[in-house]
């Protein structure tokens, strides 16, 4: 299936390659490095090329590309699912996934990917099992393997791939057993001119973080599951006792993982937290515009809103921003046309109010519209579509 | 490249532990000198003697492999290392020789022993990798030496190594692929492998050898589909692609009815087959007693069982596997259940990207096809202004597509945004999808018209040019109106310089000129003087208006065309001269000029069909959805094409697995082995889901003879009676016989191979199949001609005398409409369905093949009709093998008649509660309204959750429903009325005992502790002679479990059956146990906390077991 992966840094250099079959050359890349140009942005590069023997599947992750070449029909999805897995286990290994990071660990990344493909077909993904085989980086197993000219292999052979759970490697022991469950919800929602919302919808995900010995079998049961209207599922939870009782019931992975995706169904409409008065205009006598953007509460059940961020695609005529700014700060970045506010904390007694105004390119024609503002963020401590969990151990 | 430049560079990412070592290198400072050696210092280390000398150098040289360096002159220095005890650098070797050893045969040949050793070591793991890298060196010396590797590991014991042969035979294909027959044979016996472990790679091998050897999945398809959910995630997708493809060749097209009908019809499936068998009727003038000249659809079950058992995985995290899913019920499923896929690929529309770009594009091809699918989330296709262009652009493909009369003027809301957006190339995007929603939905042409016209003030040219080639488009359909528009545009000339829209607008005045009569010279006279200075295709357009105008205004225009052809004739482009030549020829008469300038107003003005705008993606769903091919349009290299459905379903049994001969003593151990490779999901819990099924296959596997005699009766073979030996040939007949109707009921699929049989069955079978469509409304049969009479007789005798065993009998299919010499055995049929109180006098030898039947299908059934429940409940019947007890009887019920079963299944709502599924039945002639029930009068302490109301049952149709009680573990009747708009009926439901627990799974240990406390007061036995056809294992378990919701429970002696449940409200344990003795003696024992349980439950089995 999956014949090569090539990892492709932002501007243009193939810094690691690795074949599962025999070797392709990397010129095999101009075709990309031609779909690159033409694209203005690296988002808008389309995800399969098709080049005359072969087809180019990419995706684009944290500055970096990650170009893979398939020979033959192979589901675009599943090299796609599995090229962002990739890059989620050296999130996972290395705490993040950049180039520089990547070329420290060159010989760790070059093992992972051994393992993770046998001859272009997944082999093993789950990072519970590869972590058996081969150790991630850590300060002190560095230090000590400088003295002892150790290695990061482990040197017992890993059993989770033998067993019915991949997903768990096998005689986990702490002194401390805990589980953490942190459910994010998010709200996306699409605001017309006038205020009125146009869609919003809540999407929810369960981020785990278990610790616990041995075989672990938990059951967590939601306060009100008719709530949730579509999920999804680490592999570990079954799905049998979700449809009879919609309860989760699962034998966790080691350490961090994602426990499930839901989306809540939005036949009520969604209160969104905050609101937005905003008014940008151009005019036509001389070559300036004006700009003023106030952010309120709305709906945060007394909780505060934090990291609170005002991002706004300019039209190309803007030259300049000169805007003042009740709270926080904004930046205006000239080359790419994007005022960012970055408010902070919002504080209700005293609304912040970004003002100003915008000078405009002369000669240039006045842009006719309304640019659209993005505005996110945070609220701690609070669930939206208000599902509660209950855990139980076995 | 200055040497110590090129040194540090190699070094690269890996730590500088080595450094100090070759700084003491005596030679170090020569080495570096000259190219060639520069890897001599590598080349030390690695012939060092210490490990971690030779590790640093490993590392080295693989990070040189990772920036694509060549570092194929060390091969010699690192193939050394191959057997060197420290496992790192081993694995750094294999990785080596796995990139260089194509390059450098001979010498791999070197480390060949090393990895043969290997494949010999104790140790799974080990013979595992061995293998693998064994068999990923491209060195083609060794192709024998991996076949023989690759058979042996193929029958390993472990099921890793075996999963790791699986993976090692597309690598010797690609390598040799003389080695195919060979290899498909390990194929196939991999392929027969149980594990989970295996069949994703095994699969995966199959796809990549030989794919077009679909017969070798006959065998596994039932295990594939049962083993599915257990699989890893990315086996999952490879097997799951795999069977969308051999279902296309296997099974009927679901829709294949519906075909004819125009899509969105809200006909039910009956309803269509109907109509049909009308159209067919009149072609055959055929008038009376409408006979199904056509086969009614019926699913297969496998092609249910896998529609069943992928559903749960449109759960999946993995985008790839739900897409796999997604795309198997959209090319497999019946038009009805498609609309499940729908939320689970929106949800998708969360994910990256990359997942976005490719899931949009298989909307774009679905929503085509299946409008209704998507239109609830229409707001999820609403485009945000983060999305990458090529989303935006894939997005509005969708909203267009998705477009009807409803929705249209949200949509354009919508795209009247979009015009305003920054992004110049979705502007002109969303402008082609006004265009496309125009011209599809007449009532919205005029605004979305004028709506374009307003654009062509804009002020960004690009977006006035893409109006101008919409509009054009447009005005195609119908000028006569929009002379003004016309005009308008010609004043557009002196502006818009984009060549397209220049084109157009040309094109336009051309076509039209008779409606602008007095703009049109002129626009061509402005053509004329700037002719020399448009583009290519501008150019052409002009001589095409010239042309035009010539014909029609040749006065004015003349000396215009005229000079317009000289300035073409002289042209630099050709295209543009031989334009030129070839309409000076037909449009300027002249002696030479031939019989076509008579014709030449007709070929220029010619009334030209309006443009259909259409999709790109029209008809893309004859590849594959999903595929890389489906995505690039193109067939791309080892694309396997989607197989239309056949004509006529091939022969359903060559996905029977044959139950090999087993003696009792060998069914334990069995047993046993089953348990051990028992997947992960299926523990004690629940009843209904894709395990289960896996269970009650097993179960039939191990079962005994009558299965597999069961299952050569349905391929339609003789001598399967022969099997149960002791009746007379007479009884073997109608038993046969009796086990086709019943297999009938079921919705069996009719099987081509039954045709030996005579043609008097086979037309009763017409006859039924065709009664089976129609609704049993009594009025209708009554109406039925004369020449039904002996039917409606014993309809007759069946609805007056016959009131109780009718209601015995109770079944959800239509009363079966027999010739008359077949009413007596009919009857016998009714009967046989209910056990408990089947009179011993009627032949008893036909009960253990009914009893085994219902209890082996009746999971699958189960678990169908539950699926089917919650996407048209108006189809579904409950499926006949439950035992179902009449609620209200048609006559009392004035035409309503209702019929209740406890399904078994778990009630989600509550799990105290007994699920009863209600069957609605409407004879009457009029429709029954708001069914619900009122004035629940129950013992204290019991509870109902009611069942939603019924709206509407229209006349001759049938509904479902479910209810729970909570019977608080007492057989106390729950009494109720039922409500129609105009009747209120008393009614109670009354549970057998066995109804009032659910099956528990428990090892053997733990029943025998679990009795051992349920001595004394709490355990009843009695002593009983087993009926003579009830005298082995498998007849008792049959029939235990049909009396009681029970599950057997492991047990190390075949003389004992052993059962175990829970009582549904209170969970006390009901253990039960047949132990069985010489001469069909035997001993029930019940143990339950509950003595009025216990002593109603030993009651009911003994008479299960005694009758």
């Amino acid at each position: 299936m999956i014949h090569s992966l090539f990892l492709i840094n932002h501007s243009g250099d193939i810094f690691l390659e690795k074949h599962w079959k025999s070797v392709i050359s990397r010129s095999v890349c101009d075709y990309f490095f031609e779909a690159k140009e033409k694209a203005a942005e690296p988002e808008n590069v389309a995800p399969v090329l098709q080049t005359p023997h072969h087809y180019l599947i990419t995706i684009y992750r944290g500055k970096l590309f990650f170009l893979s070449v398939v020979q033959t029909e192979a589901p675009p999805l599943f090299v796609i699912e599995f090229l962002h897995r990739v890059a989620d286990i050296f999130q996972d290994y290395f705490g993040e996934c950049s180039e520089s990071v990547i070329k420290d660990n060159v010989v760790t990344v070059y093992e992972l990917l051994e393992e993770m493909l046998d001859n272009g077909f997944p082999l093993a993904t789950e990072s519970n099992v590869l972590k058996e085989m081969i150790r991630p980086p850590t300060i002190l197993r560095s230090v000590v393997n400088t003295l002892t000219g150790g290695s990061n292999v482990g040197d017992t052979l890993p059993t989770g791939q033998l067993s019915n759970i991949p997903w768990r490697r096998a005689g986990v022991k702490y002194t401390n057993n805990e589980a953490y469950f942190d459910v994010i919800e998010e709200i996306d929602a699409i605001v017309d001119k006038s205020g009125t919302t146009v869609c919003a919808e809540i999407q929810g995900v369960i981020e785990a973080c278990v610790r616990l010995t041995g075989m672990p079998d938990l059951t967590l049961s939601f306060m009100n599951p008719r709530l949730l209207d579509d999920v999804s599922f680490h592999p570990c939870v079954r799905f049998k006792r979700w449809e009879s009782e919609r309860a989760l019931s699962f034998i966790p992975p080691d350490g961090n993982f994602t426990l499930m995706n839901y989306h809540v169904s939005s036949q009520n409409l969604v209160a969104l937290p905050v609101y937005v008065k905003q008014s940008i205009s151009f005019f036509d006598s001389g070559p300036c515009g004006r700009l003023d953007i106030t952010v309120g509460p709305k709906q945060t059940m007394g909780k505060t809103v934090e990291a609170l961020m005002v991002t706004i695609h300019m039209p190309k005529a803007v030259l300049s921003a000169n805007l003042t700014a009740t709270q926080g700060s904004y930046t205006y970045d000239l080359a790419t046309k994007v005022l960012v506010w970055d408010i902070g904390k919002l504080n209700p007694q005293k609304l912040p109010n970004l003002k100003g105004s915008l000078s405009l390119q002369a000669g240039a024609p006045k842009p006719e519209d309304n640019p659209s503002l993005n505005i996110d963020l945070k609220i701690q401590q609070m669930a939206i579509s208000g599902s509660l969990l209950f855990i139980r151990t076995f | 490249m200055s040497a110590s430049s090129a040194f540090n560079e190699e070094k690269g990412g890996s730590s500088s532990v080595g450094e100090p070592e070759y700084g003491h290198d005596p030679a170090s400072g020569g080495i570096f000198s000259s190219d060639y050696k520069r890897h001599d210092d590598l080349k030390e280390m690695l012939d060092s003697n210490k490990d971690s000398l030779k590790l640093e150098a490993m590392k080295r040289i693989v990070a040189m492999i990772a920036r694509g360096k060549n570092a194929s002159d060390l091969f010699p220095a690192v193939v050394k290392n191959v057997a060197c005890k420290n496992i790192e650098v081993k694995k750094l070797v294999y990785v080596y020789l796995v990139r260089y050893a194509e390059e450098q045969q001979d010498l791999a040949l070197l480390s060949i022993s090393t990895f043969q050793r290997g494949l010999k070591d104790p140790n799974q793991l080990i013979r595992a990798s061995a293998l693998r890298v064994l068999s990923s060196i491209r060195v083609t010396i060794i192709v024998p030496i991996m076949m023989l590797a690759i058979k042996e590991a193929a029958s390993d014991m472990s099921p890793y190594v075996r999963k790791t042969a699986a993976h090692a035979i597309p690598k010797l294909y690609s390598l040799d692929p003389e080695q195919k027959d060979q290899l498909i044979e390990v194929i196939e016996k991999l392929l027969a492998d149980k594990t989970t472990l295996v069949a994703g790679s095994v699969v995966m091998a199959f796809e990549e050898v030989c794919p077009e050897r679909i017969d070798l999945i006959h065998k596994n398809y039932r295990k594939l589909c049962n083993l599915l959910i257990d699989v890893e995630e990315w086996g999952q997708v490879v097997i799951i692609n795999m069977l969308t493809r051999y279902a296309r060749t296997q099974f009927l097209n679901p829709n294949m009815n519906e075909s004819l009908l125009e899509e969105g019809s809200d006909k039910t499936f009956y309803g269509s087959d109907e109509d049909e068998d009308e159209e067919e009727e009149e072609k055959e003038k055929k008038a009376e007693a409408p006979m199904a000249k056509r086969k009614p659809y019926v699913m297969d079950p496998d092609h249910r069982l896998l529609l069943r058992n992928t559903k749960p995985l449109l759960q999946s995290r993995n985008a790839a596997v739900v897409m796999a899913v997604a795309q198997l019920y959209f090319h497999l499923a019946p038009k009805v259940e498609v609309g499940v896929i729908a939320k689970a690929l929106v949800r998708l529309l969360r994910s990256h990207s990359e997942v976005q770009y490719v899931v949009l594009q298989n909307v774009a091809t679905m929503s085509i096809k299946r409008r209704g699918m998507f239109e609830p989330y229409l707001k999820s296709f609403y485009i945000r202004s983060t999305d990458p262009t090529q989303i935006k652009v894939l997005k509005l493909e969708v909203l267009t597509n998705l477009a009807n009369e409803t929705n249209i003027s949200t949509i354009l809301r919508e795209f009247q945004t979009y015009i305003k957006s920054m992004d110049k190339d979705f502007v002109a995007a969303t402008i082609q999808a006004i265009g496309r929603c125009a011209t599809n939905i007449g009532e919205v042409r005029d605004t979305c018209l004028n709506g374009l016209v307003q654009l062509l003030s804009n002020r960004d040219e690009l977006v006035v040019a893409e109006s101008v080639v919409v509009i054009k488009k447009l005005l195609q359909m119908q000028p006569e109106k929009h002379s003004d528009i016309i005009k308008h545009m010609a004043k557009l000339t002196d502006n818009i310089q984009v060549p397209m829209a220049r084109a157009s607008i040309l094109w336009l005045i051309g076509e039209y000129c008779e409606h602008v009569p007095k703009i049109a010279p002129d626009v061509l006279r402005k053509m004329a003087k700037s002719f020399t200075n448009e583009e290519d295709i501008v150019k052409l357009q002009i001589i095409n208006l010239a042309a035009k105008l010539y014909l029609t205004n040749s006065k004015q225009t003349k000396l215009l065309t005229q000079y317009v052809l000289n300035l073409a004739k002289y042209d630099q482009n050709y295209d543009i001269r031989d334009r030129a030549r070839f309409i000076r020829q037909l449009i300027v008469p002249t002696e030479k000029s031939g019989a076509l300038s008579k014709y030449a107003k007709k070929l220029f003005l010619a009334l030209k069909p309006a443009p259909v705008l259409e999709s790109p993606f029209k008809d893309r769903d004859h590849f594959q959805l999903g595929s890389l091919s489906h995505l690039l349009n193109a067939k791309a290299g080892g694309y396997q094409e989607l197989p239309d459905w056949p004509e006529a379903a091939p022969d359903p049994s060559v996905r029977n697995v044959e139950v090999p001969e087993w003696t009792k003593c060998s069914s334990r151990e069995k047993r046993k082995e089953k348990r051990v490779e028992k997947p992960f999901y299926s523990d004690s819990e629940g009843e209904s889901g894709p395990t289960e099924s896996a269970d009650s296959e097993s179960d039939s596997a191990s079962g005994s003879e009558m299965g597999s005699g069961l299952e050569e009766s349905g391929s339609g073979s003789e001598s399967e009676g022969s099997e149960e030996g002791s009746e007379s040939e007479e009884e073997e007949e109608e038993d046969e016989k009796d086990k086709k109707k019943i297999k009938k009921d079921l919705k069996k699929p009719v099987k081509e191979s039954e045709s030996e049989q005579s043609s008097e069955e086979e037309e009763r079978k017409h006859q039924r199949k065709s009664d089976q469509q129609k609704s049993d409304s009594e009025s209708e049969s009554d109406e039925e001609s004369d020449s039904e009479s002996s039917q409606s007789e014993s309809d007759d005798s069946d609805s007056e005398a016959d009131v109780k065993k009718k209601k015995k009998a109770a079944e959800s299919k239509p009363p079966p409409k027999p010739v008359k010499k077949d009413t007596k055995k009919e009857k016998k049929e009714m009967s046989l369905l209910d056990l408990d109180d089947f009179e011993p006098a009627a032949s008893p030898q036909v009960t253990p093949v009914n009893s085994f039947l219902s209890n082996s299908l009746v999971t699958d059934l189960e678990g169908l009709s539950l699926s089917d429940a919650v996407l048209s409940p108006a189809n579904i019947s409950p499926c006949s093998a439950l035992k179902s007890y009449e609620l209200l009887h048609r006559i009392r019920g004035e035409g309503l008649s209702v019929e209740y079963c406890f399904s078994r299944q778990p009630f989600s709502p509550d799990g105290n509660m007994v699920a009863v599924q209600m069957q609605f039945t409407n004879n009457a002639t009029s429709e029954a309204k708001n069914l619900h029930m009122e004035d629940v009068k129950l013992q204290s302490g019991m509870r109902v959750k009611e069942f939603p109301e019924i709206e509407l049952l229209p006349a001759g149709e049938t509904a479902t429903a479910v209810m729970g009680i909570d019977f608080c573990d007492s057989t106390q009747a729950a009494n109720f009325q039922l409500c129609t708009h105009t009747r209120k009926f008393f009614v109670s439901i009354q549970p057998p005992v066995g109804e009032l627990m659910r099956p528990v799974f428990l090892t053997e240990n733990e029943f025998k502790k679990e009795q051992g406390q349920l001595m004394g007061m709490n355990e009843i036995t009695e002593k009983l002679t087993l009926d003579a056809k009830c005298r082995n294992e498998h007849t008792i378990v049959q029939r235990v479990t049909t009396a009681a919701n029970l599950s057997r429970v492991p047990c190390g002696s075949d003389k004992e059956c052993r059962f175990a449940g829970r009582t549904v409200t209170s969970g006390s344990l009901v253990l039960a146990t047949v132990a069985t003795k010489e001469g069909g003696a035997a001993q029930l024992t019940v143990n339950c906390e509950k003595m009025v349980i216990g002593t109603m439950l030993v009651k009911d089995v003994l008479l299960a077991l005694t009758q």
